[in-house]
């Protein structure tokens, strides 16, 4: 700002007409503390003229007191925030910093560099357009360079600048600046890196980050700054094909029905033809219509309402397209996964997907590898972890409009909710849908499973009996079949170790083989009610997000949850087949209640009390259930 | 109406074909995108409306955002009953023009015993007036999302707030409850009773908040813009005298001072800055000529070095 300042002072309308056709760019920084890329941040805003004097005061104070600069300004020192990280001496979230110059303002996500924060890098990196990679010019390309430079990569950022910060500790050699691109060149070509600009930097003395220093003379390329001003924002999604993931209908009026979204690709014009995804319905658009007066065209990166030329069935979560151009639709995809959350990532369990304005459930199923981000190896994987990325298959409830990431990040970029926490988990880049999801159709068939059951005299339905192991279980499901066959239903029952015996045999007692085991049985569970079958399931099923997402199967009151509720010393004390013991000894591994945890339900259809209630009893009063709820009623 | 209406900007002319966008589309583009992610995915969202600029523009960009339907919720003013009287008059102003309802809550306990920044100090003033009652605001109502006119760009500890950010039954801001945000994606889910503050000005600049008000015209409470007032001056901050219930030292006489407001709070906590600015065109050429920062008017920011980040933990924006 301080070249505009005499602008500023003589002509602030001039200045003002200049600032508002600035663009924007939005940078990511990688490196770690010792990088100096606090520094490098600090001394941007600094010289951007960010920082005001009563911020200026406190700086200074703040240097003498906590700074590691001998009592000199330590802008690194700016850009620490929580109280935490402060006195921890690291930065341990993603901030956005702000800063302007004469063209452009600029957001940079800064993000710690440690391994373990693989997490914060991808969340920066997802809405960067540009990353800045530090390097320490004494120590050259680390393991952490190959790193950050993966990740950028991984999220579709394609322009790099490699900071070699520290050049006045090898005395501004330029061998050593020379030595260091030439060797982070190799490994970016690698990976797919190619749009680098290397610039020799010292943040502590200024050196190139805002003009070009006397002190790299033989340095012909531009000064940090300068670049960053410089570099052509993309400009591909614009000329990309045209999408709308629609966000809100908005019906103030019955005459007035527009759609709501952020344009994501290409433009619109109104009498464009558009296809709405996943239906398939056409329609033009008749206008684009903003607060401001209805627009002639609207652009990627525009929030828009659209209304269109006939009545159309649109909801949030549809997209709109290019007529002429339209995205694939899809429910199985492969894609790869960041990992967010330190409850690990399990295969076969269900969770929420959000992608665009769209929010499905899906299934990680399978995990076909693991990728090692410091070396770039494949390894073979059950699970995901806390900053682990990996490769997937993911199978969809329903199909939706996608793109590649790699072609449209809103199209392609998700994030994974826990159903049962509410937290985001995971975030995903679909690479590309499977073909067995377009190739498989659902059958429709004749006979359904109404028919089914009233040949039966009954309606089918599941009762899904959980509880620890020693619970009574068993014994109570055997009884409430034994009364069943004496009314003359048709019925089946599922043991957990009898099934464990045969469908389930491959399969052992991890957290990952526990959501698996679940989701078979629940699925099998499933083709017998649909076969008109009352379904007794006894299964530990020790996991509320399982038990969850078999309850999900069924239709509405098709699945009854039974929690046999037998405290953990009632159930050891009586401990039937020995497995306590043995577990307590260590012999057993992953033994619920004892090193693997059970999940109480929440809110269960019928709740049974073996502390007060014989196993008989128990099935009675299930029995009066079901004819309560008319099961076996009529 | 009341109210400073800046004089006619010159606007762009529309291109045919849309070129890239400049900053201030693109931050818009995005805040609309926030709001109606939240309307979408929340049960009973609520627009806190502090009368200030940054509520001014926040109110702006929802009118963009639903068009031509009126924004789908409430503005719900926590009013602290310390707020300049030329506020009062402009927030009833604008609601009427917008056609939104507007709830005020006053923490009535608090009226009750009496507590005010005179009385009490900042800090209690604050804690009882503000953050409980703004918790009681959202209890009484149920609202499970507020939209609040934070900037990331205010203070440092606000580097790293979310745009959703998440809060606990108790409306406890805990930093490992909160969600990671990937690209434009955000995570509203939660359970009953749990709440969500969102910010959709996260991204914006102080100067980015005063550029829009002159492009839009965006009316702003006068107090924004020199004029000569009745200030004291205590502890380096000029207060103005806004009603008799300010007692004046033995001596204390207030002066006529052409000042103006960079921020606006509760009058006894917002120090004035002596200025000619009168115009919003002035007012940024003074802003950024000028060498201190936007928060130094505010008494509560002076208290500890990492004072927001309790606050916030507290319920406090």
């Amino acid at each position: 700002m301080a070249a505009s300042s005499e602008l500023i002072a003589r002509d602030v309308l001039a200045y003002l007409q200049a600032h508002e056709r600035k663009s924007l760019l939005r940078f990511i920084t990688c490196g770690s503390v010792d990088d100096g890329k606090s520094t490098l941040i600090g001394r941007l805003l600094y010289e951007s003229k960010m920082i005001f004097d009563d911020q200026l005061t406190a700086l200074e104070q703040d240097s003498k007191k906590v700074g590691t600069r001998g009592g000199e300004l330590d802008f690194a020192l700016l850009v620490d925030g929580l109280a935490a990280e402060r006195e921890q001496g690291i930065t341990i979230d993603v901030a956005y910093r702000f800063f302007a110059t004469e063209r452009r303002k600029f957001i940079v996500a800064d993000t710690p560099g440690h391994e373990q924060y693989t997490r914060n890098m991808v969340t920066g990196a997802s809405t960067a357009e540009l990353a800045v990679i530090l390097i320490d010019a004494r120590r050259g390309v680390l393991t952490q360079t190959r790193r950050h430079s993966f990740l950028v990569r991984l999220l579709g950022i394609s322009r790099v600048v490699l900071a070699v910060n520290k050049m006045d500790l090898v005395d501004y050699a330029r061998e050593r600046f020379e030595a260091i691109v030439a060797d982070y060149r190799v490994f970016a070509a690698r990976i797919g890196l190619t749009d680098i600009t290397a610039i020799p930097l010292s943040a502590v003395h200024g050196d190139n980050v805002v003009a070009r220093s006397a002190r790299t003379a033989w340095y012909q390329g531009p000064a940090l700054l300068e670049h960053l001003e410089g570099v052509e924002v993309d400009a591909a999604l614009s000329r990309a094909p045209f999408r709308l993931p629609v966000q809100w209908v908005n019906r103030p009026n019955a005459d007035f029905r527009g759609f709501a979204g952020q344009i994501v690709s290409g433009v619109v014009r109104p009498g464009d033809r558009v296809r709405v995804l996943p239906s398939g319905r056409e329609a033009h658009v008749a206008r684009i219509v903003t607060a401001d007066g209805d627009l002639e065209a609207a652009v990627a990166g525009q929030s828009v309402t659209l209304t269109l030329g006939s009545e159309t069935d649109v909801s949030r979560g549809d997209v709109l397209a290019a007529g002429d151009a339209p995205p694939q639709v899809a429910s199985q995809f492969e894609a790869t996964l960041v990992w967010l959350h330190e409850e690990p990532m399990l295969q076969g369990r269900s969770y929420l997907m959000k992608a665009g304005t769209r929010t499905a459930q899906a299934t990680i199923s399978p995990l076909k590898h693991k990728v090692n981000v410091n070396t770039l190896e494949h390894a073979a994987a059950e699970k995901l972890e806390l900053n682990d990325i990996g490769v997937c298959e993911l199978e969809l409830d329903r199909a939706i409009a996608f793109e590649p990431y790699a072609e449209n990040r809103a199209l392609g970029g998700f994030i994974l909710i826990d159903r049962l926490s509410n937290a985001t988990v995971g975030a995903g880049l679909i690479n590309f849908a499977l073909r067995r999801s377009q190739n498989v159709h659902w059958q429709a068939l004749d006979v359904d499973k109404g028919r089914r059951a009233q040949l039966k005299g009954q309606q089918a339905c599941v009762l899904w009996l959980t509880g620890l192991s020693g619970a009574g279980k068993s014994t109570i499901a055997n009884l409430i079949e034994k009364k069943l066959a004496a009314q003359g239903r048709h019925t089946y029952l599922l043991d957990g170790d009898n099934v464990r015996h045969g469908l389930n045999k491959d399969l052992g007692f991890t957290a990952q083989d526990r959501v698996e085991n679940i989701r078979r049985v629940a699925e099998v569970s499933r083709l017998m009610v649909d076969a008109g079958l009352i379904v007794l399931v006894s299964f530990i099923s020790p996991f509320r997000s399982e038990r969850r997402m078999a309850r999900e199967l069924f239709a509405a009151g098709e699945f009854l949850e039974v929690f046999v509720d037998t405290p953990l010393a009632e159930a050891e004390r009586r401990d039937v087949k020995g497995l306590y013991k043995k577990a307590r000894r260590g012999e057993l591994k992953n033994f619920t209640g004892i090193d693997s945890p059970y999940e109480t339900p929440e809110n269960p259809e019928i709740r049974i009390d073996t502390t007060s209630l014989s196993a008989e009893a128990a099935a009675d009063e299930v029995i009066a259930r079901l004819a309560a709820v008319r099961i076996t009623g009529a | 109406m009341k109210g400073a209406a800046p004089a006619p900007a010159p606007r762009l002319a529309p291109a045919s074909l849309p070129g890239p966008l400049t900053h201030l589309q693109r931050l818009e583009a995005e805040s609309i995108h926030i709001m109606r992610e939240v309307v979408a995915e929340c049960e009973r969202p609520v627009m806190l409306y502090s009368i200030g600029k940054d509520s001014a523009v926040m109110l702006h960009l929802a009118v963009k955002a639903f068009h031509p339907a009126p924004p789908p919720f409430p503005l719900l003013h926590v009013d602290t009953t310390w707020k300049f009287r030329a506020m009062y008059e402009f927030r009833d102003a604008v609601a009427q023009r917008v056609g939104m309802q507007l709830l005020v809550h006053v923490n009535q306990e608090g009226l009750a015993a009496g507590v005010g920044p005179f009385t009490h100090g900042s800090q209690v003033h604050t804690d009882v007036m503000k953050t409980q009652a703004l918790k009681q605001a959202l209890d009484k109502y149920g609202f499970d999302a507020a939209f609040g006119g934070a900037r990331r760009d205010e203070e440092k500890s606000r580097a790293k707030e979310r745009i959703f950010s998440f809060r606990s039954a108790a409306h406890r801001w805990d930093p490992k409850q909160q969600r990671p945000e990937l690209w434009s994606l955000y995570n509203a889910r939660k359970r009953p009773g749990e709440s969500l503050r969102v910010f959709p000005l996260s991204n914006w600049t102080e100067l980015d908040v005063w550029q829009y008000i002159y492009r839009e015209r965006i009316p702003i409470v006068p107090l924004y813009l020199a004029a000569v007032r009745p200030v004291v001056e205590r502890d380096g901050a000029l207060i103005m005298v806004d009603d008799e219930r300010m007692p004046l030292k033995p001596g204390e006489v207030p002066a006529q001072k052409k000042v103006r407001f960079r921020t606006l709070g509760c009058y006894p906590l917002t120090g004035a800055i002596q200025s000619e600015a009168d115009t919003v065109p002035a007012i940024i050429q003074e802003m950024l000529l000028a060498r201190s920062s936007e928060r130094q008017g505010r008494v509560i920011d002076h208290d500890a070095a990492a004072s927001m980040e309790k606050k916030k933990q507290e319920g406090y924006f």
